[in-house]
């Protein structure tokens, strides 16, 4: 079988079709079936792991394949998706995926966090609210949040059972002990209906509000770990804390140097060889989308 | 008075090899029990069933909870069983390795209980810890510091006060001065024992060292092969020894 994600090697499929040598979205309908059944799982337990057999892909681990095993398995020949890695659309990581199910699923694509009904992500929630009907799909690296502090699995599978959590608040303890302040910028953990703490995968925690009440599906996919979590539109989800240190959200103090933005989550580039710095927004659509409109 | 813990006809076997036998005791508020014997003679097993973390073939253990009164602990789900071992009960480990976190802060070992019972304001949390270390007699400028820079006996200290900080009433402790230097020891020890006297603590000592019982239990309970060979007042049993394997024990301490 040829690496469906290397374009180089033929045309892509004309529009609204797939290519015929792979089964729709890449798996073949007993694994998305395995993978589906995971899911319901993960949306009736919101925040609780589900062991699933994760599948080998034709990406290395790290590449998202737990997401993409979960995005294969949503699909219907009438999605619109969009890829991000970080919240670009045009890095080589989203660009690869993207077409991965242009090829194998013959689905159509957008940039526009509005017009996709499944959004791949790795490490950002876009900008633009998300509404009812979507998806979001997160690849997760390790989907175990007490790892940290824990490493036996038989004993963090207890604590989940039981909800003991007092060690979640020893690793924020010991961020401001040592640094003055709830240091954790990504994958900071989040309480989920009061029950299952659950790693949100490396998310900034800027981005942790926005899981709170969100009509859309969340899905998260760790491919390597055989993980699969969920949270069904409009769960409660709440970033843990002190009385004392409560939970902020974390961004760079500035505003976007294209689009003029001062409450999104920026990324610091370098512009030129002499090291000029510029703040940008970290979610190009959502930044090309205002540039749009204060043109017209 | 009531005793707080009851031990029943305890029994325990690793397949063929017998862990202990036929133990039974009670243990009242406030109470010093220590459990000497040779290698191997059973000590650790009976101290692990008691405190929940071995199952036992035979018998029964009841503890006075301050909700329910006596209960029997090997009947308690899991979940209560669990909660009882983070409260009302501390376990002091032979290794601090096995009892501390070594990643973590002195001040987030001792937090760690609070934590797990719902604490959520880092400054009081902090400020008990800090309390704890000085109870203890460890410089409270390293409350920042891991175990790891700190020396042995600091840290079987600091693991007292990791176990004490939730106001437990019961103690089980196995050789908490094993290994540590005989000055180092008599420190240690000494802090035990007004802390078990402050705090009118129940503890359950597990030692081969007869000074230790000497110096910290009211009752001593002697174990060869796995059963109770004799039991009484420390004083008694260490003065007067009944059983011939109490007396050689007892012995071969005085000849050192
Ligand atoms: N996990 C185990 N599997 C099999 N046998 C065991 C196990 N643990 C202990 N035993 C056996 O049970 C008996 C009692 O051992 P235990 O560890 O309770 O003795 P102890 O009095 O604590 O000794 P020590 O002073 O050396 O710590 C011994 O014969 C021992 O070999
Ligand atoms: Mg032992
Ligand atoms: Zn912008």
């Amino acid at each position: 079988m040829t690496d469906p994600s290397d374009t180089s090697l033929g045309d892509t499929p004309p529009e609204g079709t797939h290519d015929q040598d792979y089964n729709f979205a890449y798996l073949d309908e007993q694994t998305k079936r395995m993978i589906r059944r995971a899911l319901l799982k993960g949306l009736a337990i919101p925040g609780y792991q589900v062991p699933f057999a994760s599948r080998e892909m034709p990406m290395p681990y790290g590449w998202g394949t737990g997401g993409v095993q979960v995005t294969s398995a949503c699909l219907v020949p009438d999605d619109c998706i969009k890829v991000i890695d970080q919240g670009a659309d045009d890095t080589t990581n989203a660009v690869s995926i993207r077409k991965f199910f242009e090829r194998t699923a013959g689905v159509r694509t957008t940039e526009k966090t509005g017009e996709a009904s499944l959004i791949q992500t790795r490490h950002r929630i876009p900008e633009t609210p998300l509404e009812e009907g979507q998806i979001l799909v997160y690849q997760v690296p390790i989907p175990e949040p007490l790892r940290f502090l824990e490493p036996r699995e038989t004993e963090t599978r207890k604590m989940h059972a039981l909800e003991e959590y007092g060690l979640m608040h020893v690793k924020l303890y010991e961020d401001i002990s040592s640094h003055g302040h709830i240091s954790t910028a990504y994958a900071y953990p989040v309480s989920v209906e009061e029950r299952y703490v659950m790693d949100p995968s490396p998310i900034p925690k800027f981005d942790n509000p926005k899981m709170h009440q969100c009509p859309a599906v969340q899905l998260f996919g760790a491919g390597r770990e055989q993980r699969i979590y969920a949270l069904p539109p409009y769960t409660d989800v709440v970033s843990l804390d002190f009385e004392d240190h409560p939970f902020t959200r974390l961004r760079n103090d500035g505003v976007c140097g294209l689009c003029g933005a001062d409450d999104t989550y920026l990324d610091e580039v370098i512009m030129d060889d002499e090291g000029t710095r510029m703040f940008v927004c970290s979610d190009t659509d959502y930044c090309a989308t205002r540039i749009e409109e204060a043109a017209e | 008075m009531n005793p707080i813990f009851s031990v029943r006809d305890i029994t325990k076997f690793y397949g063929n090899q017998k862990g202990c036998e036929g133990v039974s005791f009670d243990l009242y508020p406030g109470e010093v029990l220590g459990i000497v014997g040779e290698s191997g003679s059973g000590k650790s097993t009976l101290l692990n069933v008691i405190s929940g973390q071995l199952e036992p073939d035979q018998g029964d253990v009841l503890f006075d909870t301050r909700h329910a009164g006596m209960v029997s602990t090997t009947a308690m789900a899991e979940p209560e069983r669990r909660m009882l071992a983070r409260t009302d009960w501390a376990y002091v480990h032979q290794n601090p390795r096995d009892g501390l976190r070594m990643a973590v802060s002195a001040g987030g070992n001792i937090g760690e209980r609070l934590m797990n019972i719902g604490a959520r304001h880092y400054g009081d949390i902090r400020e008990t810890a800090s309390g704890w270390m000085g109870r203890v007699e460890l410089d409270t400028g390293r409350i920042d510091d891991r175990p790891s820079t700190f020396s042995g006996g600091m840290q079987q200290r600091l693991q007292i006060a990791r176990n004490l900080v939730t106001g437990p009433r019961l103690i089980f402790m196995d050789e908490p001065t094993g290994g540590l230097d005989l000055s180092v020891q008599a420190r240690l020890l000494d802090l035990l024992r007004n802390l078990v006297r402050e705090l009118g603590l129940a503890v359950i000592i597990v030692t081969h060292d007869l000074a230790v019982v000497r110096m910290l239990a009211h009752r001593v309970m002697v174990m060869q092969r796995g059963q109770v060979v004799e039991s009484g007042l420390a004083d008694q049993v260490l003065d007067d020894p009944q059983h011939p394997y109490s007396q050689l024990l007892v012995s071969s301490i005085l000849q050192v």
